[in-house]
């Protein structure tokens, strides 16, 4: 980004002009103004030591849950049982359970007594018997065993469901609390630089020098890269973490879904940051920052909750993924349960685009009223007419 | 030059300011005075293009004034603010690059500045860690890092010491000699007085007096005189159309009805014996501004 010194000959007022000669400088694009206002929040965020503390804690725990995960999945201890003779064969082909050799059954029988052992596999005693083995527990059938050694007929799902409900109350957890996280630390931080320039009077000499729309579009420029940032991040660290665990499978389920969110993520983002600068810019005093963003943070909030009490019904999940707040966390979604159609998501992310540039609008149009009014809180009618 | 030409503008209710019109000149030091909520910021921010008037016009060597031309203006604002956080010198260079400076010029401009205005070891330190002293220095290098092609000062003196304005004096008389437009307001009138050479006068948002200083003080002058003589000045009260005001020894303050009668004085003093001293009393600034405004 090269910007041109000149020496005009003539100055602004015209050759003879008294002010001719002196240096005068072209003024930056919109586009130039911008990213120096958000080069200097990034700046600004990066020396920051509690945003770099809470960062390092967020991917800690992103990356030890995916290692905790791994290592409990990888190495599960199988149920012991004992077998005699040829029957061990039966039970290793299962390869559900860790085999103990015993001598004879009553050496088995000893071991279930003694409970170092779940159930005991010997040959079959009774020669009618339809398998060669038989079955020795304790105090009940061990249907496990039973189960595992047992022939099962095959059976055809008309409707299976693609993915385990466990799986989808955690994946549902991980987008809300992902998309909640940064959307409240960004929020706040966009919110509180606002306050910073208008309490600290920085803004006046700012509003004189470039436009007010490129001093909003800086910010959320800046803190939307940031937050983007650090969701690619823990997406990049988690993904890495669960080839490295070996849990390949899941990280084939996730992925397309983790790619829309972060599609969604990022204009979602850019929506609820907007927001925040123009409700914070009614303010000036810090101390006021937190009620008057009140209403953007449940705005946050209510996606959140709606994804993990309603994860599982379809109707909740549908709406909230076309109404452009909870988008960015139900159309992921979806995508992973596979219920939406190819069409949806890019539908879902049109009505995001049009809403994100509506509230810009608007958002502006607060902003550039409010920077000026210091003392008591902006009425937003007022901002939103003067 | 800058003209500012029947500018109004209302808050609700108020009128802010009626039909101001005045005109700032290629490197004149124009002073604007008024009292607390006379307009003068609001005028100020109006310049800057900061507040939009209601109506009328503000233009720059007969051409409205465009955005881009208000970005190569230099600002201080009343509420001084600055980044606390952030560094003096990274500071100056952040805001000379969002004038449009490449950030090698910016940095040169920024290090002369510091230097001038007595900030070179501060320059590394957080605003916040200066002393209100040297925030205000800061702040007036915040107005300059950018060649300003036209100066707009709010209040530049108020919380700096004597040695500290004498550098901003110099550093304004400078720019003013370059042939930049200045126009700063002060609540400070003898400084005001020492340092314009235009005057504008606001209260309650319209404009009372407004001219070269000298002009005004000679408008605003009553048509009484002094006179320091060797001798006693007693046989003045005698003069026909001359009435005393105060009388010491050879030391007399007189008005006079007619320039005739003040010439007959003169005239007289020379005829009975040296005369050390013989004018016309010009009203101080602040007597002026108390009349205007009143």
């Amino acid at each position: 980004m090269s910007t041109a010194t000149t020496i005009r000959p003539g100055g602004h007022g015209g050759p003879g002009s008294p002010r001719a000669g002196r240096p005068t400088h072209t003024a930056p694009t919109f586009a130039q103004s911008t990213w120096l206002v958000a080069t200097r929040e990034i700046l600004a965020r990066l020396r920051s030591k509690s945003f770099l503390i809470s960062t390092g804690i967020l991917l800690a725990i992103a990356v030890g849950s995916v290692i905790v995960g791994g290592i409990v999945g990888a190495n599960p201890s199988l149920p012991k049982v004992a077998v005699v003779g040829a029957a061990s064969q039966a039970v290793e082909d299962t390869k559900a359970f860790e085999s103990v050799p015993a001598d004879d059954i009553a050496a088995a029988e000893a071991l279930v007594r003694d409970g170092s052992v779940s159930a005991a596999v010997v040959p079959a005693s009774n020669a009618d018997s339809l398998l060669d083995v038989e079955v020795i527990a304790l105090d009940s059938v061990p249907t496990n065993v039973v189960g595992a050694l047992s022939v099962s007929p095959d059976v055809t799902l008309l409707d299976p469901a693609s993915q385990g409900g466990f799986l989808i109350y955690l994946v549902a957890i991980g987008f809300g609390l992902v998309f909640f996280m940064s959307a409240i630390t960004f929020g706040s931080t966009i919110a509180q630089s606002v306050v910073e320039e208008k309490q600290t009077r920085v803004v006046e000499i700012l509003m004189s020098t470039i436009s007010v729309r490129a001093l909003l579009a800086g910010k959320v420029v800046g803190n939307s890269i940031m937050a983007f940032g650090q969701i690619v991040l823990i997406g990049v660290l988690v993904s890495a973490g669960l080839a490295v665990t070996g849990q390949n499978v899941l990280l084939v389920d996730i992925g397309p879904s983790i790619i829309w969110f972060a599609v969604f993520f990022a204009f979602g983002f850019v929506l609820l940051a907007s927001l925040y600068a123009a409700t914070a810019s009614m303010v000036s005093r810090q101390e006021d920052v937190a009620s008057v963003t009140s209403p953007v943070m449940m705005l946050v909030m209510i996606p959140y909750f709606l994804v993990i009490f309603f994860n599982d019904n379809e109707t909740v999940l549908a709406i909230m993924s076309y109404v452009p707040f909870s988008a960015p966390v139900g159309m992921p979604m979806r995508v992973f349960l596979g219920s939406a159609e190819w069409w949806e998501p890019i539908l879902s992310l049109a009505i995001l685009l049009v809403t994100t540039a509506l509230v810009i609008a608007f958002g502006s149009r607060i902003y550039r009223n409010s920077l000026l009014r210091m003392g008591t809180r902006v009425p937003l009618r007022k901002a939103l007419r003067a | 030059m800058l003209e500012i030409s029947n500018v109004n503008k209302h808050y609700g209710s108020r009128q802010v300011l009626t039909d101001v019109s005045f005109t700032v000149g290629n490197g004149r030091m124009t002073g604007f005075v008024g009292a607390n909520g006379a307009g003068k910021t609001t005028t100020m921010r109006i310049v800057l293009g900061v507040l939009q008037p209601d109506s009328g016009t503000v233009r720059l060597d007969g051409e409205t004034l465009t955005t881009g031309d208000r970005r190569r203006f230099g600002y201080m604002p009343e509420e001084r603010g600055l980044y606390p956080k952030m560094k003096v010198a990274e500071q100056l260079v952040y805001l000379a690059r969002l004038h449009g400076l490449s950030t090698q010029a910016a940095k040169a401009n920024t290090d002369t500045l510091l230097e001038r205005l007595g900030l070179g070891e501060r320059a590394g330190d957080l605003v916040e860690a200066l002393s209100l002293g040297n925030q205000q220095r800061a702040q007036i290098a915040a107005a300059l890092v950018h060649d300003p092609e036209f100066l707009v000062l709010d209040e530049p003196f108020s919380g700096l010491d004597p040695m500290a304005v004498e550098v901003v004096v110099n550093v304004l008389k400078d720019y003013a000699a370059s042939g930049v437009p200045v126009l700063f307001s002060s609540h400070q009138l003898d400084i005001v007085e020492r340092l314009c050479d235009d005057l504008v006068i606001i209260a309650e948002g319209e404009i009372r007096a407004n001219g070269p200083r000298e002009q005004l003080r000679e408008q605003y002058s009553e048509p009484r005189f002094e006179i320091q003589t060797a001798h006693d000045a007693g046989w003045i009260r005698e003069v026909p159309g001359i009435s005393v005001v105060d009388f010491d020894g050879g030391f007399a303050v007189f008005e006079a009805e007619t320039d005739a009668a003040s010439q007959t004085v003169l005239q007289q003093a020379i005829a009975r014996g040296p005369v050390q001293s013989f004018s016309q009393q010009r009203p101080s600034l602040s007597t002026i501004f108390k009349e205007v405004v009143q």
